[in-house]
């Protein structure tokens, strides 16, 4: 034993610099990982090392003076509303992404605590039952109600965790929904006004000052401003409790609940503070949405916009909020621009040359593939055009140039043509993804060009669903390129 | 030897039809150092596991400081002053190092959500001095988990500085009594004299008792005020290590009945 003497410890000084020599052990190569990059980059490393140094409210302050400024260049209505309704998808994500992203918590029920906050707004705030809850007492009594729901909901749960959880709060959205639905008899009282909803809602007023949701047939922009300045408070509140003592308990939960237990953390507890908080999150932005839509309905609260909330908070990056942030304006702006099939097709199309660049890279497969889907698609053409002119002079909105002589589209579609070739389709997409080496660029020409009759055919007249397809091909090769989403933080599950 | 700490009466444990533990006696005393040894599936971790409230024990009684902790939830055990670490190690893997501390003083501390929110000044201060204990805390190992390391996730850690974090995150939860599963396990022979060394340190210069279950017979001859050997969540010693290691039973258990004959 004697003659193994410890190394003994350099003195102790707190906050040193990593030791200069050169690098032994794990620890340090590790450490070392953001140097060795830089070095490689010498010019992008100095400037990510400086954006990298500024603070957060920095960010925060130049993010929401450009946002202010929005409506000053900007004076279409349909803009700023849209701009309005990202700052509520910002918020929402925010609240989302505690219960998700820190306590790791999958809760598929929040955006029924959005249609708390909403229900319980119009409730008190509309000729329905004839109360006129002041503003300022409504909005913060309907948080704490959603908190109070959130909790509530938390009570049977918190011992789940997982997908057992999952299940759970999804029935709990079910029967949010059923009861808003048919909450127009509830013990012979007409509380939700059913499937109609509650309309006729108040706008938000200010000690006796009603703001009036349009000026002139136009949104009226001080909503917008009224959903910065709650964002504003929700970021900074969220972020100053993700830093503290609870905010560490919850991430400490999400990593390890047994560990956080042991370690004197009450990890039940917790979990209900995770819930309610952010229901609470959920039921602020529920109560200004239904103030400047005057109405709810049952239907606003559908598992699509569930959905839609995660796509952002996963896009965006699990845990960050600056994610959340990113993620919300992407896929809110992204929903906007589909709808218009020119735009949705042009970003169809590139999808498609950028998923196939990224799989062959720029080489002579690349040309092959390319070559090989224009002549395939020209000789269909060709065929299909010589067979009988209306088979290629359909004129579902509006091909034209060069990929109206590539692409068939037939004045008339015969439902099963449109049926096989989804089928056909799936079945390329399957090929190409399983089949290796030369199978797969023989296999590729036809799915692509499958691909493309298929969305001028059968998507580009249908933008509503079509939107999301391409939205879910989007985050699906997102998280392929970056699991981690855009802005989150690399992550172990096991080591 | 100071006021009794930790007493298991007569415990006993069984999953279905196997008993993990049956009829266990055991009493720390404040200040020492007890090393509990037994080979693979002799119930050392269900001990660990019955103390610290993972499981309850289906019969007897664990008592801290004379207080019955049976039935208590594991968060308010540890709210009595005990603390552990895992043998298969259970960090918060992609939080910092410094923050895997810091979150250990939560059951000390009281700022509430509100108070986060906002940042009253109660609430900076008390955080001012979470994070002087987590410094304090990790500044025990000397330099290995300090300055730029407090800021990497802990996944970045080796192996050895892993369990050295588990150590830290255990005292910042300011204990009285220290469990220490298999520190040893997995370190080099330079890293197991380190260990050593290190609870020995714990006891002098941190002041905690502590309960250790440990394989290495080097480390536990270097540290123990007293052995207990289990066999089958039965105990079958207990005293000096010398005794404890000399013991028929003891060697029985390790070596297989016969063996003594046979060679």
């Amino acid at each position: 034993m004697s003659e193994l003497t410890p190394p003994t410890p350099p003195p102790v000084d707190p906050g040193a610099e990593p030791p200069a020599g050169p690098a032994v052990g794990r620890d340090e190569w590790v450490a070392r990982e953001g140097e060795r990059r830089a070095a490689r980059h010498p010019w992008i490393g100095t400037v990510e090392g400086r954006l990298r140094r500024v603070p957060w409210w920095a960010w925060l302050t130049l993010f929401v003076a450009a946002g202010a400024l929005m409506p000053a260049f900007e004076s279409s209505g349909y803009v700023r509303l849209v701009a309005f309704e990202t700052v509520i998808y910002m918020v929402l994500a925010l609240g989302l992404n505690l219960i998700v992203g820190w306590a790791g918590l999958l809760d598929l029920g929040y955006i029924a605590y959005f249609g708390v906050g909403s229900y319980v707004y119009a409730i008190f705030d509309s000729p329905k039952f004839g109360f006129h809850v002041p503003t300022i007492v409504l909005i913060p009594a309907a948080t704490i109600i959603g908190a109070l729901v959130g909790l509530c909901v938390g009570l049977p749960s918190r011992r789940l965790s997982g997908d057992y959880l999952a299940i759970m709060t999804l029935f709990f959205l079910e029967l949010f929904e059923t009861v808003a639905t048919n909450g127009n008899q509830i013990f012979g009282h007409n509380i939700t006004g059913g499937s109609f909803g509650i309309s006729n809602v108040s706008p938000l007023s200010f000690f006796g000052h009603r703001l009036a949701v349009e000026h002139q047939g136009i949104f009226a922009v001080s909503y917008y401003y009224i959903a910065i300045v709650m964002f504003v408070i929700i970021f900074v509140t969220l972020r100053f409790a993700n830093l503290s003592r609870t905010g560490r308990a919850w991430r400490s939960l999400r990593e390890d609940t047994l560990a956080a237990e042991v370690m004197g953390m009450p990890v039940n507890w917790l979990k209900l503070l995770s819930f309610a908080t952010g229901a609470g999150v959920a039921a602020l932005a529920g109560t200004v949405t239904t103030a400047l839509n005057a109405s709810v309905y049952p239907l606003n609260f559908s598992p699509v916009v569930m959905i839609t909330i995660y796509a952002m908070v996963i896009l965006g990056g699990i845990g960050s909020q600056w994610g959340a942030v990113l993620g919300a304006i992407l896929i809110s702006v992204l929903l906007q621009v589909l709808q218009n099939p020119g735009q949705a097709r042009a970003l169809f199309y590139l999808g498609v040359i950028v998923g196939v660049i990224a799989m062959f890279r720029f080489s002579l497969r690349l040309a092959a593939v390319v070559a090989a889907t224009a002549v395939f698609g020209v000789v269909v053409h060709a065929v299909a055009a010589s067979y009988h002119h209306s088979w290629v002079d359909g004129a579902h909105g509006g091909v034209a140039g060069v990929l109206g002589d590539w692409v068939v589209v037939p004045v008339q579609l015969a439902p099963w043509v449109g049926q096989v070739a989804y089928l056909l389709l799936l079945i390329g997409m399957l090929c190409v993804t399983q089949l290796r080496g030369w199978l797969r660029i023989v296999a590729l020409p036809p799915t692509l060009y499958l691909a493309g009759f298929v969305w001028e055919n059968l998507m580009i007249p249908n933008p509503g669903p079509a939107r999301y397809i391409i939205l879910g091909l989007l985050l699906i090769v997102l998280m392929i390129v970056r699991p981690n989403g855009l802005l989150g933080e690399r992550r172990v599950e096991i080591t | 030897m100071g006021e009794r700490l930790l007493e298991i009466d007569k415990v006993s444990l069984a999953f279905g039809g196997l008993t993990s533990v049956s009829g266990l006696d055991l009493h720390v005393d404040e200040g020492e150092i007890v090393s509990v040894i037994g080979p693979n599936g002799a119930g050392k971790t269900t001990l660990f596991n019955l103390i610290t409230g993972i499981y309850n024990p289906d019969e007897g009684d664990i008592r801290v400081a004379g207080r019955s902790i049976v039935g208590m939830q594991p968060h308010e055990i540890t709210g009595l002053g005990i603390a552990r670490t895992f043998q298969t190690l259970r960090l918060f893997l992609n939080m910092t190092v410094k923050e895997n501390v810091m979150a250990a003083a939560y059951g000390h501390t009281k700022a509430g959500i509100f108070r986060s929110m906002i940042r009253t000044p109660g609430m900076r201060r008390e955080e001012r001095e979470i994070s002087e204990l987590a410094e304090q805390k990790l500044a025990f190992f000397g330099q290995r988990l300090m300055g730029y390391r407090w800021n990497q996730p802990a996944y970045s850690l080796s192996y050895a500085n892993r369990r050295r974090l588990e150590i830290a995150r255990a005292t910042a939860t300011n204990p009285r009594l220290l469990l220490l599963d298999e520190p040893a396990a997995g370190m080099n022979p330079v890293e197991t004299h380190e260990i050593t060394e290190l609870i020995g340190q714990l006891r002098t210069e941190g002041g905690y008792t502590i309960l250790v279950i440990e394989h290495d017979m080097h480390v536990v001859e270097g540290i123990s005020d007293r052995v207990v050997a289990l066999d089958h969540g039965v105990k079958i010693a207990e005293g000096s290590f010398t005794q404890v290691a000399t013991d028929p039973l003891v060697v029985e258990a390790y070596l297989g009945l016969g063996t003594m004959d046979t060679k």
